[in-house]
């Protein structure tokens, strides 16, 4: 199956002379949920606003289900729901017209039933005949949501979704979107929260300076780009490194009171067996021991500066 | 077409007149009572009548004018500017909705304003002077060619509108004067000849005109000519709203 959404040689530059995207070419996967990160004002709000038509391309092509969103803009606008970053509201609509009014405008017949449902789901049904601007942040982003799932989207866009967000509606909008994944739907988010990319998307692409600058599978990232660290802490302090330990990666911290060791996921994991059977040769005692691994926070960090 | 859209906008819209009732519709209503109140009534007994209408009754045609033109050019700029200020614009854009479907619920509603306003003051001027329609189909046609046209002029500004003082700037430095001189207060057969010539130079007069001689069978120019000259303005309108849609002027830049 071709993907839902092909993005080829995209490029955008603003009236001001901004270039905001540099050429982008992304294939999104049929019920994938990918995450895009990327610093403020790297280009991901303008990518998603050129799939969702709200902005012109300059250059390239978006193809939605293989329909061009220009020519075919009712094909694929239809399949597409977007929850904006900015908590933009209609203040005087109650949450039940706003979010019915979404409806109506991509075509679709009044479904009281649905409507419903999502609002019941969001926990926002018993302020459905309250105004918006009655409601707190949080209520307003869980109205946005609703009114972008009232269409019965194929693809969800969520730019920045959990940004200014409580723990609970947080724990609301997973639940909605692990449910949305199960009956098919495509998800691409857009976050600074890199370890909810971490934790629900199947795929990361990194966005700075209008380009993709990666885009691969989550775990196989990890591997790729995750090194893991032990750390020792000493129960007497070492002057130096002793010569036998010279074989494995080791670094001794300046008060001389614990060691690091760096590794990574290939190396076979014998290798912290043998070390600290070593340490215990060579006479070194250590009183704790405690692992990391680098989150995708720190590849994120370390791509976004190297290409800087 | 996207018929369900186009009703959600229109309704969006209309909800928000009944919403704003008392500045929609009461507030026009109060200041052009006020006018026949003022002209009509105290000034107006004193002014002889004018080719064999009296002052009051001569006048109201131009007033009705002037409230639609306001009304229509405010409602039609609103509409569009206010999503494009709070940022919910992002949802119509991104819908599967032609702009002409949106240019159809959001000038459709501003136009229905403008009429109903403009039949309430028709109604409201009963109250105070005689009035007597002589061709009422034209009246009809007049008041609503000339309240699409106007709400289309406002789509245009509320588009082009960076912000509030642009967005009010036309309505209230640009419509008033134009129809204050276009004749709605008096024949420019009152006028020196030079200005009489400059008057022909004012879109409003035609409007009024031939709004007037729908009613009064009296008028400055040529009913016909009114009639095209509003077709033009209308034509002008539609086809500065297509380049704008074509080139995502300001909406999709």
């Amino acid at each position: 199956m071709p993907p839902i959404i092909s993005v080829q040689q995209l490029t955008k530059t603003y009236s001001n002379g901004f270039e905001a995207l540099k050429g982008i070419d992304l294939d999104i996967e049929r019920g994938e949920i990918l995450a895009l990160l990327g610093p403020n004002g790297a280009g991901k709000t303008t990518l998603i606003s050129i799939i969702c038509g709200i902005v012109n391309p300059t250059g390239g092509k978006v193809l939605v289900d293989g329909h061009d969103v220009v020519k075919d803009f009712r094909r694929t606008r239809s399949l597409i729901g977007l929850v904006p970053q900015e908590l933009t509201t209609d203040q005087f609509e109650t949450v039940w017209n706003t979010v019915s009014f979404s409806r109506g405008v991509y075509g679709k017949k009044p479904n009281p039933a649905l409507i419903e449902k999502i609002l019941r789901e969001l926990s926002l049904w018993k302020k459905k005949d309250n105004m918006l601007r009655e409601l707190s942040g949080g209520m307003k982003r869980r109205v946005l949501i609703a009114k972008a799932l009232s269409h019965e989207p194929e693809v969800l866009f969520l730019d920045e979704p959990t940004a200014g967000v409580d723990v609970s509606l947080r724990r609301d909008m997973w639940e909605v979107v692990k449910r949305l994944r199960e009956e098919g739907v495509t998800i691409i988010l857009t976050t600074h929260y890199i370890e909810e990319a971490e934790e629900i998307a199947d795929r990361v692409g990194v966005v700075n300076g209008g380009q993709l600058l990666l885009l691969q599978e989550k775990t196989a990232l990890m591997k790729q780009f995750g090194r893991k660290q032990l750390k020792l802490e000493l129960t007497e302090k070492l002057e130096m490194i002793p010569p036998g330990l010279a074989a494995f990666e080791l670094s001794l911290a300046e008060d001389g009171m614990s060691l690091v060791h760096e590794y990574s996921h290939e190396e076979s994991q014998d290798s912290i067996a043998s070390l600290l059977s070593a340490l215990t040769a060579a006479g070194i005692h250590f009183r704790d021991l405690s692992t990391r691994q680098s989150s995708l926070e720190d590849i994120f960090v370390a791509l976004v500066e190297e290409k800087a | 077409m996207n018929f369900e859209a186009i009703k959600s906008i229109y309704g969006f819209e209309m909800a928000r007149m009944r919403r704003t009732l008392m500045q929609s519709v009461i507030s026009p209503v109060i200041t052009t009572s006020l006018y026949f109140i003022v002209f009509g009534t105290a000034i107006g007994s004193r002014i002889q009548s004018i080719e064999g209408v009296s002052y009051g009754s001569f006048i109201t045609p131009g007033l009705i004018m002037l409230t639609l033109l306001t009304q229509c050019v405010a409602n039609g700029s609103i509409g569009i500017y206010f999503p494009k200020f709070t940022g919910t614009i992002y949802e119509i854009l991104s819908a599967p909705v032609a702009m002409a479907e949106i240019l159809i619920g959001y000038v459709g509603a501003a136009a229905t304003k403008g009429l109903i306003i403009g039949l309430i003051i028709l109604a409201t001027a009963s109250f105070f002077v005689d009035i007597r329609i002589a061709h009422p189909f034209m009246m009809v046609l007049f008041l609503v060619l000339t309240a699409i046209t106007f709400s289309l002029f406002g789509f245009i500004i509320g588009v082009w509108a960076k912000n509030f003082e642009q967005l009010n700037i036309v309505p209230m430095l640009v419509v008033p004067p134009l129809t204050f001189l276009g004749g709605s207060f008096y024949s420019i057969d009152m006028l020196p000849p030079f200005w009489q010539a400059v008057s022909h130079l004012n879109p409003v007069l035609y409007l009024v005109s031939g709004f007037r001689w729908s009613f009064y069978e009296i008028a400055d120019v040529n009913p016909v000519i009114s009639l095209v000259m509003i077709g033009v303005f209308l034509a002008l309108c539609l086809s500065v709203i297509g380049w704008m849609f074509k080139t995502g002027y300001r909406l999709r830049s």
